[in-house]
């Protein structure tokens, strides 16, 4: 961090904003303030406000109320162009590029060199190789499309459009969810190359160890309120935790291992066998067995596989090769309904594209998949759709308590729960949960992993699926460690296992290869 | 949803939201406007002889019948999110057919002629709407295009199978089905109504309705929920191409003939119009089979109104087109939240990654 | 290193040198496609009908293709963002009929071409506000306008409206000949081939050359991505509904100086041969791709299929369109199975 942090004025003050969507407070009065030269870490769990508060500064979500301040100046920004011009650029996880344009064609867009014959490609282009040298792109052809070189050096691209701009502020939204450990080395090296020439640059990242690797200072989100600011060095990793997730943690750690309430017979046939499961793309080849009665967890960095491999396992996308049986009779995963039938099922991470239908009604949207076994010609009578909504309504507790509401005036997490009840009703012998406690408040987070210990002791089998390592620790009687589209290591859980055991797994990986 | 404590007023809210409402009271505004011309009007008068009803109600009933079944097919078409542009010209093909058909077996008293050719007609009107489900479905295909080819190349093929001629055809029972009538009532009306009760019953009885509603609102959930949308998507184009040939018959024998470039010209309008005064929104969803069944009385009377009243009736497509935008207007998020005075933001939806507008994506699937 | 890691990934995504380099020229590939395409249509005729390789052919294709051309530039750059524009048939209906109406009625000729163009120009402009502004989908709205131009018409005349034999407005199509060959062979140009290149070179400009053509190229590769740019997404989303109704204007100025009539039931159709020449052009339907010196090839490939078959004479003249709509149906197949194997 440079001397001059502190004694000048903040680059971007954000004062009292707060940001109201129907039905939630997405922002309550936050304030924070970013300085030149230093990497500021915005923290929080999901649902905390990060994602809201980065969109009010680029100029997405228009604040209620409240100030944000750049340069001095306060700011009503009325669109991302006006925040552009303001000085602050974002390169957001998905890498927004154009990937049907080249790479030249990406950092120079909006702003080419022009002459009076219209667009000078050999000036723009030129100016093109200067700002991707600038990051340590310069070996790249500015003519070759985008979609020819990989993800993270797309997200490099992403940011030499902000030097394009000569943005003061660079905002990086989860920019190492796809990155193996080597192509976030660099991208630290050029993140602080920034800082060190007066950029300010704020980071948004769920690993602990990267953000005390390169933060200077951290601002914690709860809720949509603001924690505090703290200066990275006087803030140890429990603490931070602590405050992320608030007088909860101690309720979290009293689940404790549910996996002694259950223990599969190490006799026990197994339920679904997979042997060369393989899709291009998606997941290299594959082997692995689960159990009735048992929870596996599926863990690794996001673009590992977990979910690629999930949704073979369910139907809902095909493999190109792979044998698979269940309950030893072979098994042919044609499409989800195939799944259905088989009596898989499978809770998608994506609820809002994936997950709910909107517009139909908490009712119609939980006996979905139990109708769609049954084909359009054998519709459930009243009766029968009666008894599973208000059976699962209120084993999942689930508000408000009207079946006959659109789904999508609920909240999240209750939305997550008609979700879980859709497929707890297909009565299934293999369950598969993607995320189902991704943007839930604690309370419902216990809630579902009780449950899931519960079907285990039933004798279903469940695959849980988390980017949160303590929680695929805390339930999961086998792991799965996942990397690069591949299954690179099983462990049984034990005393000793944690989430520093499989981020160990992880990192042994890289560096054997 | 909100507590009501004034339940008049709730009442009154369901009413005026339900789908049937503006349908009816534009349909009471026109024939008050035509009783205000003529107060004999509404008319009806039973012939002492046949027993049969006559007068401008009937008429209207009459012009429905067609009007009603293309409407029915259009909104489960509507409902999966996709279009279907070519009804008009599957109306022609369907009328070029029976024409060809009564013209080429030349049985003018046979009853088994007309079952053959209505048969026929049908069947090939089918055929083209499973064509068209077939390239949506299978081939991945927008459906704006599929039918838009389907429409220009439907009417070409009426073209085909006539020899470009507006062919006449001879026969006492297909003409029956336009021009007779059961208990003083018209045949064509009452079968047009026994058509639409049965696709109701068969949609709304069945998990089918709810299914096409699903795949309408949420293609990748409901896939994922184990909804298959390959078959459901040929049902409505196939039952969509079918409807249009009902209407084809209904058309062409009421004149006994098929005018190969007149014949459904552009009654993919009035389809659609009929669908969105019905209260169905034209992205897909929940959908109202009554809804359109009353859209299509209103397009009827309208067309009737407009006649009686002296108006030129080239007149009438630019104000359909006109009542199309405005109720594309009205349906439109936009127009909604100033209604509802809610602050527009630019996205509402907090747990999105980049919810900005993908009109680009603007695939109609 | 990080160079490492790029060359595993670039070797794991492609497999060959030869798909490599399909995937470098992917979006060009179909516009050469388009020209073989071309020059094997007219080989074929040449072998089989004789008598197309010559002047007069040529002059006559490109003659009676000048409206369509500049059709297809408008819809390329609709098509390229990833829009549609069904209005365009209908509104060179209107168009036509009220400009020819207005110069009989006595109105100055070139200001009825003026406001042909501009009338053109309205449209489009309603068209992109209901699409940017009330978010209907642009085939929706589109229609809708189609179905409104074509009513509007119809409410001005439905019998075919002549043009006075002595108007400026026909002069635009005064034959000029530029090579003199033997008997009726002779090379002909005439003021509305010129307009329609003048049209093609300022689109190409437009489109590869300024801000607004490379956002629309943007927008067509991802709306969303360009908006977090910071791009003018709303200004050029509505600009190109404004320079596709203008160009449908200015179609109709071209068309009708050339046929001096003009009627209500003009260019039915003609969005469908926009469209597939476009397509055939090698612009991506779904957008994000497309060449607008590939739609004039595309343009030139029906409106050679028009003269083959005329020439052959025993397709009867009702196939076109089924004809037109197969081969805009395989090239899209087409597209869609090379955009699969991509991704």
């Amino acid at each position: 961090m440079t001397a001059s942090a502190f004694t000048s004025p903040p680059v971007v003050e954000v004062k009292n904003v707060s940001i109201t969507f129907p039905g939630v407070k997405a922002l309550d009065t936050v304030s924070f303030r970013l300085f030149q030269g230093e990497v500021h870490t915005l923290m929080g769990e999901n649902g905390a406000g990060k994602s809201t508060l980065i969109k009010a500064l680029t100029g997405v979500y228009k604040i209620d109320s409240g100030a944000i301040i750049v340069a001095g100046q306060e700011r009503n920004f009325s669109g991302t162009a006006a925040a552009q011009e303001a000085g602050i650029s974002t390169v957001y996880q998905e890498v927004n590029l154009c990937t049907n344009l080249t790479i030249g064609e990406n950092v120079m867009l909006g702003h080419e060199v022009r002459g009076p014959f219209g667009i000078n490609w050999r000036r723009t282009h030129a100016a093109a190789k200067v700002a991707l040298d600038k990051l340590g792109l310069g070996h790249l052809d500015p003519r070759a499309p985008l979609n020819s070189i990989s993800l993270a050096m797309q997200q490099l691209v992403a940011i030499s459009r902000a030097m394009v701009t000569k943005s003061k502020v660079l905002i990086l939204d989860e920019p190492t969810s796809s990155l193996d450990a080597q192509e976030v080395e660099n991208l630290f090296r050029v993140m602080r190359r920034l800082r060190d020439e007066g950029v300010a640059i704020l980071f948004v990242s769920h690993f602990l160890d990267q953000v005390y690797a390169i933060s200077d200072r951290l601002t914690v989100l709860r809720n949509g309120q603001l924690v505090g600011e703290y200066m990275t060095r006087d803030l140890d990793r429990s603490e931070l935790i602590a405050k992320m997730i608030g007088k909860d943690l101690d309720a979290l750690k009293s689940l404790g291992s549910n996996r002694a309430a259950y223990h599969r017979p190490p006799e026990a046939a197994p339920l679904l066998t997979v042997r060369g499961l393989s899709r291009k793309g998606s997941i290299d080849s594959t082997d692995l067995d689960l159990h009735h009665g048992e929870v596996v967890g599926f863990a690794g960095l996001l673009g590992s596989g977990r979910t690629e491999l999930a949704r073979l396992l369910y139907g809902a996308d095909r493999a190109d090769v792979g044998d698979l049986t269940l309950d030893g009779k072979p098994l042919h995963l044609t499409s989800a309904s195939a799944g259905l039938a088989n009596r898989i099922a499978f809770s998608t991470e994506n609820r809002r594209d994936e997950g709910i239908i909107g517009d139909l009604t908490v009712r119609e949207n939980m006996i979905l998949a139990v109708q769609a076994k049954r084909g359009w010609f054998r519709p459930l009578s009243r009766k029968e759709q009666d008894a599973i909504v208000s059976k699962y309504m209120a084993e999942l507790n689930v508000r408000p308590a009207d079946p006959e509401r659109p789904i999508r005036t609920l909240s999240g997490g209750n939305q997550q729960k008609v979700l879980l009840g859709r497929w707890l009703a297909t009565d299934p012998k293999l369950l598969i949960l993607d995320e189902p406690t991704r943007g839930i408040d604690v309370g419902a987070k216990a809630e579902i992993q009780e449950r899931v210990a519960q079907l285990a002791g039933e004798g279903v089998s469940v695959v849980f699926i988390s980017s949160e390592l303590e929680e695929v620790v805390r339930l999961s009687e086998r792991i799965f460690v996942l990397k690069d589209h591949r299954l690179i290591a099983t462990i049984d859980n034990g005393a000793d296992v944690t989430a520093d055991t499989i981020v160990g797994i992880i990192a042994a990986e890289e560096h054997a290869a | 949803m909100s507590e009501n404590p004034n339940r008049p007023l709730a009442a009154l809210q369901t009413l005026v939201r339900s789908q049937f409402f503006w349908g009816i009271v534009a349909i009471l505004v026109l024939l008050l406007l035509n009783v205000i011309r003529d107060p004999g009007y509404l008319g009806v008068r039973v012939n002492p002889n046949t027993g049969n009803l006559s007068g401008n109600v009937i008429d209207i009933l009459r012009a429905a019948a067609p009007i009603l079944m293309i409407a029915v097919g259009m909104v489960l078409v509507i409902a999966t999110s996709g279009i279907d542009l070519s009804v008009g010209s599957v109306m022609a093909v369907s009328g070029a057919v029976s024409m060809e058909l009564l013209r080429a077996l030349n049985g003018p008293n046979s009853v088994g002629v007309t079952i053959v050719t209505v048969l026929a007609a049908l069947a090939v009107s089918t055929l083209l709407g499973l064509l068209n489900g077939v390239l949506v479905a299978y081939v991945g295909l927008q459906p704006f295009i599929t039918t838009l080819v389907m429409m220009l190349a439907g009417r070409g093929l009426a073209k085909v199978i006539t020899n470009g001629q507006n062919t006449t055809g001879k026969s006492e029972s297909f003409s029956w089905i336009a021009n007779g009538t059961v208990v003083g009532l018209p045949v064509i009306f009452l079968l047009a109504v026994i058509v639409v009760v049965l696709v109701a019953l068969i949609v709304r009885r069945t998990a089918l309705g709810l299914m096409i509603e699903s795949i309408g609102i949420n293609p990748q959930a409901s896939r994922l929920a184990g909804i298959r949308p390959n078959g459901l998507l040929l049902t409505v184009y196939g039952a969509s191409g079918l409807l249009a040939g009902i209407a084809g018959i209904f058309v062409t024998a009421n004149t006994m003939t098929v005018d190969v470039t007149r014949t459904g010209n552009q009654m993919e309008l009035d389809a659609i119009l009929a669908v969105v005064i019905g209260g169905t929104s034209l992205a897909g969803g929940k959908f109202a089979i009554g809804g359109a069944a009353v859209g299509a009385l209103l397009i009827a009377t309208l067309d009737k109104t407009v006649v009686f009243l002296g108006v030129p009736a080239s007149a009438t497509p630019a104000f359909k087109a006109t009542v199309i935008v405005v109720l594309c207007l009205l349906q439109s998020q936009r127009v909604r939240a100033l209604f509802r005075r809610r602050r527009a933001q630019i996205q509402a939806q907090p747990d999105s990654v980049t919810a900005v507008s993908t009109e680009a994506e603007g695939v109609v699937r | 290193m990080s160079i490492d890691t790029q060359e595993r990934s670039l070797v794991a995504q492609s497999g060959s040198r030869i798909g490599n380099w399909f995937r470098a020229n992917a979006t060009t590939l179909p516009t050469y496609a388009a020209l073989v395409l071309f020059i094997g249509m007219v080989v074929y005729g040449e072998v089989a009908y004789g008598r197309i390789l010559q002047y007069n052919t040529v002059s006559n294709l490109l003659i009676n293709n000048a409206h369509l051309v500049i059709l297809a530039v408008a819809l390329t750059f609709v098509i390229v963002t990833g829009g549609i524009d069904l209005s365009v048939g209908a509104v060179i209906a209107f168009s036509s009929v009220s400009g020819v109406m207005l110069a009989n009625a006595g109105w100055n000729p070139y200001l009825v071409m003026l406001v042909m163009v501009v009338v053109g120009s309205l449209f489009g402009l309603a068209s992109g506000v209901l699409i940017q502004y009330f978010n209907v989908q642009p085939f929706i709205a589109t229609l809708a306008m189609m179905f409104l131009a074509r009513g509007l018409a119809s409410m001005l005349s439905t019998q075919p409206e002549r043009l006075a034999e002595d108007s400026p407005i026909r002069s635009l199509a005064t034959e000029w000949k530029i090579i003199d060959g033997e008997k009726v062979n002779d090379l002909m140009l005439t003021p509305n081939v010129l307009i329609a290149v003048a049209v093609v070179v300022a689109a190409f400009f437009v489109l590869h050359r300024t801000r607004l053509g490379r956002t629309v190229y943007a927008i067509g590769g991802s709306e969303s991505s360009a908006l977090l740019m910071g791009l003018p997404v709303v200004k050029t989303k509505l600009w190109i509904y404004v320079i596709s109704g203008t160009l449908a204007g200015l179609a109709a100025v071209v068309y009708t100086s050339r046929l001096g009539i003009a009627q209500n039931i003009t260019g039915i159709g003609w969005e469908l041969d926009a469209i597939a020449a476009t397509v055939i052009g090698g612009t991506l339907l779904t957008g994000g791709a497309g060449f607008v010196l590939g739609s004039v090839v595309g343009a030139l490939v029906l409106g050679l299929m028009n003269v083959l078959i005329t020439r052959d004479g025993r397709i009867p003249a009702a196939m076109t369109t089924i004809i037109t709509g197969g081969i805009l149906l395989i090239f899209v197949l087409l597209q869609r199975a090379v955009t699969a194997r991509r991704r």
